[in-house]
């Protein structure tokens, strides 16, 4: 063997050995787990086929997961990219107090997630917090957000986009960084409106970003979920029981690790795909220059 | 200034105030007496006392030694692991290559902490429950920073690298005294990027840990301020600005470097 080949594998050896340890091989070993039962007392686990996947077909809290998780998705991921594009153009422009403005929009990102459910929570405190309070000073009757079935959803959602929104923010000013200011300057001169220079040279030249950036959120919708363990527990109900919650669930709370590893795969299968499509977003991005 | 400048000002800073709104709260409650944790005054008095009464209700010293473990020894090894890997992806040639490449790649998008329950077997073999090193182990080569490295080490000029090698320099001095200092800012970026993500890790640490020893703050706050007993919110809220004052001091004091960082990374 030649002595660079050598060295390349003493290299690359110990960061290989974590990463097929914590990755590969378990992600390998759920997969054969979902076709095997759980091992329960004196029975030891056994072959089942496709009995966990039929389960989980059938499994009604499975499929409200599922619905949970894409609802949470389609609140989370236009708001915060919303939201950030406007901090993006807002800390960019003539603004006094630019500074300020940056921390206010960054601070969340920073913040553990469980800490940011903390000051949530007592936000959200039916009767005391602050929501409520303001809610009294127009007249309006106490109502208790997280713990009614048809807004828990979305007060969860509304911690993930305030603590998410910065963080997308700071894609969005570095794109903005790179549109030449020749090209802004020039449609000025042509007498272009601002909202003929947003839509015509802004929207298009941070096109790839945005695609990345939706990508990301994506993910983080279906992986952050610290704060729900905080709020909700995935209450009222399962009303903010999402998939990756259900998991911890199934296979640490009812210890059920079989149908858990089932559901893993449901979320590895997930991911998968949103990397791929990030793989071909990329490659788009590249002929695109 | 025109008069859009002026409405995007005017908006600009409503969004911002509305958006440091609840952080601010925590900090006015933290800063105040528990009888006005549910009433706004001006007026009312400041006290500091709501920090020790946090900090003897829960081991939080013990909390913060383990957090503060977990990530340095994460970030070391990550590190020097990281940097091998980076350099034989980007200098040196060997059969199988690409593969291997596209093998690390793979935890992009399986980041460890999906596979809860097998990871967690692993860690019962291993007889790491239960300790810090259960819970920084499957974090310790980071995918992401050797994409992130081997893309600065492939931009290190070649003649650089041939002069090392003509004046007889190994391969272990070569990466020392050139590719090193050359890529300071990506090992800066990533470790903000490494530190602030394992600081605020939650899921898998719950998981993995069930004694004081070994639990980080995430997993302490959470217990301490889910337990029943009557603690005062504004108790709470100190223990919450407590856990994360060390990232949001740091965050402050290097704002510039933290933007930048999260920015060169996320370019690519």
């Amino acid at each position: 063997m030649r002595r660079e080949t050598i060295h390349a594998w003493l290299m690359l050896l110990p960061a290989l050995v974590v990463l097929a340890t914590f990755m590969h091989v378990p992600a390998v070993e759920t997969i054969i787990a979902s076709f095997w039962s759980t091992a329960r007392g004196a029975r030891p686990s056994h072959f089942v086929g496709l009995k966990n996947y039929e389960r989980m077909i059938a499994d009604p809290v499975f499929w409200q997961a599922m619905r949970n998780n894409l609802v949470y998705a389609l609140v989370t991921v236009p708001l915060s990219m919303g939201l950030a594009l406007v901090m993006a153009l807002l800390v960019q422009g003539r603004v006094a107090g630019r500074a300020f403005l940056r921390m206010a929009f960054f601070t969340p990102t920073v913040l553990p997630l469980i800490a940011v459910a903390n000051i949530w929570i007592f936000f959200y405190t039916p009767g005391f917090g602050l929501i409520d309070q303001i809610r009294g000073l127009f007249g309006l009757h106490a109502q208790n957000l997280l713990g009614t079935g048809s807004t828990a959803l979305y007060a969860v959602a509304a911690v993930a986009v305030w603590k998410e929104a910065g963080f997308f923010m700071i894609f969005y000013l570095a794109a903005l960084q790179t549109i030449p200011t020749t090209l802004i300057e020039a449609a000025r001169l042509e007498g272009a409106s601002r909202w003929q220079i947003f839509r015509r040279i802004t929207l298009p030249m941070i096109m790839p970003t945005t695609l990345f950036i939706s990508v990301n959120a994506v993910i983080d919708a279906v992986r952050l979920v610290d704060h729900i363990f905080q709020m909700t527990q995935g209450g009222p109900d399962n009303a903010t029981n999402i998939l990756f919650f259900y998991i911890y669930r199934v296979g640490f709370q009812f210890w059920d690790t079989a149908y858990a590893a089932t559901l893993t795969v449901v979320m590895i299968v997930i991911l998968s795909l949103l990397a791929l499509g990030q793989v071909v977003l990329i490659d788009r991005r590249v002929h695109y220059k | 200034m025109s008069l859009w400048d002026k409405l995007a000002t005017l908006g600009g800073w409503l969004l911002a105030l509305l958006w440091i709104a609840p952080l601010a709260y925590a900090v006015w409650t933290a800063f105040h007496p528990a009888a006005y944790e549910t009433h706004f005054d001006l007026l009312a008095p400041l006290t500091l006392e709501n920090f020790p009464a946090a900090w003897v209700q829960a081991p939080f010293a013990r909390y913060f030694l383990n957090t503060v473990i977990l990530v340095t020894v994460i970030l070391a090894v990550q590190l020097v692991l990281g940097t091998f890997a980076a350099f034989a992806f980007a200098r040196l040639r060997f059969p199988g290559k690409q593969v291997l490449f596209l093998l690390v790649l793979l935890q992009l998008m399986v980041m460890p902490d999906v596979l809860l329950v097998e990871n967690y077997r692993t860690m019962r073999i291993l007889g790491l429950t239960d300790s810090i090193m259960g819970i920084g182990l499957p974090y310790m080569a980071s995918a992401f920073f050797i994409f992130l490295l081997r893309q600065t080490f492939l931009q290190v000029p070649t003649e650089l690298d041939d002069a090392a090698r003509i004046e007889g320099a190994s391969l272990l001095t070569l990466i020392r005294r050139v590719y090193v200092p050359l890529a300071k800012p990506t090992y800066v970026a990533f470790g903000l990027i490494s530190v602030s993500a394992h600081w605020n890790n939650y899921v898998w640490p719950l998981i993995i840990t069930n004694s004081v020893s070994a639990r980080p703050l995430t997993v302490g706050l959470s217990i301490f301020s889910a337990s029943d007993s009557g603690v005062h919110w504004s108790v709470i809220n100190a223990a919450t600005l407590m856990t994360s004052g060390p990232l949001l001091v740091g965050f402050l004091l290097f704002q510039r470097a933290f933007v930048q960082s999260f920015m060169r990374a996320g370019i690519k």
